[in-house]
């Protein structure tokens, strides 16, 4: 492993694939909670599906957890060697000039993004994995959507998550297109590719603001 | 034109430097930006005061020697331009100019805004090359035909003149802009494509070694390279470097 990560561009690689990654796990975790917006039977369904399968649970899960992990930690290792780079800073320094907000604060944006991931671990996963695999209540494929529901009736954690997920639209807005640039897809598609990025990296934030927001003022 | 300027002023590469002001006159919107500077030296050598050292030798955008962080960007405000192509009209009468040297790890200041620059050399020395039989029975160029469009890319990589605003100018200190010229402008060529392998990989090793930071995708090297170097030749040297590494 650290062989297979010892050049800069292999990490950038690596950094890129792990962020592909976790967006098309994002995308499927967001159509899957849009359905809780309109059919509470869907909802209940696929989360039960998702929650009692073996492979899920045991393959897929363990999987998202190391992705997780090894992009944030990917991503402090590979902002020190930056911060590194340059010991002595400028004076004056006009990184907007040339360059966006976005793509210069990453570890900001991805930071605020793994706060959010303690907490939502903290919200449900802690929660879950107690119910199944600490005190072996037996399973009610109805108790999902009851649950979600319950979480988002707290206004301050409500807040919280759509702060989040403003931060993680920034990071994706430039997390998006640079992932493709980092693998070296850099062509006559990327244009069109950077319009669909800007799109995913605000539709599915909003989305997921949306559904927590939805729930808020449903039970209010 | 009046201006002030400030300035570092580092005596040796050991020695701890600092910003220092100096207050000018009679500056003309025609000079370059270096002329300037030499305005402002022939004044210190007659106050009997150090003269600024500072690199520069074409004077016309081609060796890439001028350098200098100048209002917060590489080369200043003007875009696909070095030092010495920029010009004082682009400023106005009264302004404040900062003028650092430029700052990364690898490009250490060897004096006020000099730096050294030859981490660069090293890495074009581990492979920016195409090895070829010299003596005296050298195919002619043209009998290799190569795609106008290739040849064309090819030559817009080489347009890269080392100068290292690239790695001035990212906040990571990456030099993979240059790197990705070098590399670029010769894995487009079908006569590069004999040490392709060894090439990307050996140049990569030599970036790493030398303290370059990574690249987070800004895009500000682009932006601030006088030869307009796109970042498409990042990506190719990624491109490279996957099925270099894939081929062992
Ligand atoms: C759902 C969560 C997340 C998603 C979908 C995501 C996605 C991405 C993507 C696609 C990239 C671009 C990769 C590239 O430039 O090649 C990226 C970069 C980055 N991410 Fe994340 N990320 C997430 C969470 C985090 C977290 C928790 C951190 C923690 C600090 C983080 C830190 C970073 C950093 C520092 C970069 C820039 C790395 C670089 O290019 O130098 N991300 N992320
Ligand atoms: S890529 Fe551009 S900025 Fe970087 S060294 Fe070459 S010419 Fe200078
Ligand atoms: S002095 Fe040669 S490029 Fe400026």
């Amino acid at each position: 492993m650290s062989r297979l990560l010892s050049s800069s561009i292999a990490r950038k690689i690596a950094m890129a694939l792990s962020g592909l990654f976790l967006m098309v796990f994002l995308l499927q975790h967001f159509l899957i909670n849009i359905t809780s917006v309109f059919s509470e039977a869907m909802f209940n369904e696929i989360s039960h599906f998702m929650g009692t399968n073996p492979l899920v649970q045991f393959a897929l899960q363990p999987v998202l957890i190391f992705g997780v992990i090894f992009h944030f930690v990917m991503g402090f290792v590979l902002e020190i060697q930056n911060r590194n780079a340059r010991s002595v800073g400028y004076v004056q320094f006009k990184g907007n000039a040339n360059s966006s907000w976005m793509s210069r604060n990453m570890i900001y944006s991805g930071g605020v993004v793994l706060l959010f991931l303690i907490l939502h671990f903290y919200d449900f996963w802690v929660p879950e994995m107690t119910y199944k695999y600490v005190e072996f209540l037996p399973e009610d494929p109805s108790r999902y959507y009851e649950e979600l529901v319950h979480k988002f009736h707290d206004p301050i954690r409500v807040g919280l998550y759509v702060v989040s997920f403003a931060f993680l639209s920034l990071h994706l807005l430039h997390g998006f297109s640079s992932s493709f640039q980092s693998v070296g897809a850099n062509n006559k598609y990327t244009r069109s590719l950077k319009s669909f990025g800007t799109a995913y990296a605000i539709i599915v934030p909003l989305g997921f603001a949306f559904i927590a927001l939805f729930h808020h003022l449903n039970t209010l | 034109m009046k201006l002030n300027l400030k300035i570092w002023r580092q005596k040796n590469a050991t020695e701890k430097g600092s910003m220092v002001s100096y207050p000018i006159d009679n500056i003309s919107p025609d000079m370059s930006f270096l002329e300037m500077i030499d305005a402002l030296n022939n004044m210190l050598i007659l106050r009997n005061e150090e003269p600024v050292a500072f690199d520069h030798d074409c004077r016309e955008g081609i060796c890439g020697m001028c350098s200098m962080f100048i209002n917060g960007e590489a080369h200043g405000p003007d875009r696909n331009v070095t030092t010495c192509q920029l010009h004082m009209r682009k400023f106005k009468d009264g302004d404040t100019i900062t003028i650092e040297p430029f700052r990364a790890k690898a490009f250490p200041v060897i004096r006020d805004l000099v730096v050294d620059r030859s981490s660069f050399d090293r890495v074009q020395q581990a492979g920016g090359f195409v090895s070829i039989n010299t003596s005296g029975n050298t195919q002619d160029a043209n009998a290799i035909p190569i795609e106008k469009n290739k040849a064309d890319l090819a030559f817009d990589a080489a347009a890269c003149i080392g100068c290292g605003a690239c790695v001035a100018t990212c906040k990571n200190s990456s030099a993979m802009l240059f790197v990705g010229a070098k590399v670029s402008q010769y894995a487009l060529l079908p006569q590069g494509k004999v040490e392709a392998t060894q090439r990307v990989q050996n140049m990569v090793a030599q970036m790493d070694l030398e303290g370059f930071g990574n690249c987070t995708n800004t895009g500000a090297c682009e932006v601030e390279c006088p030869k307009g170097i796109s970042l498409e030749n990042i990506a190719r040297m990624n491109r490279e470097y996957l099925s270099a590494s894939l081929k062992g």
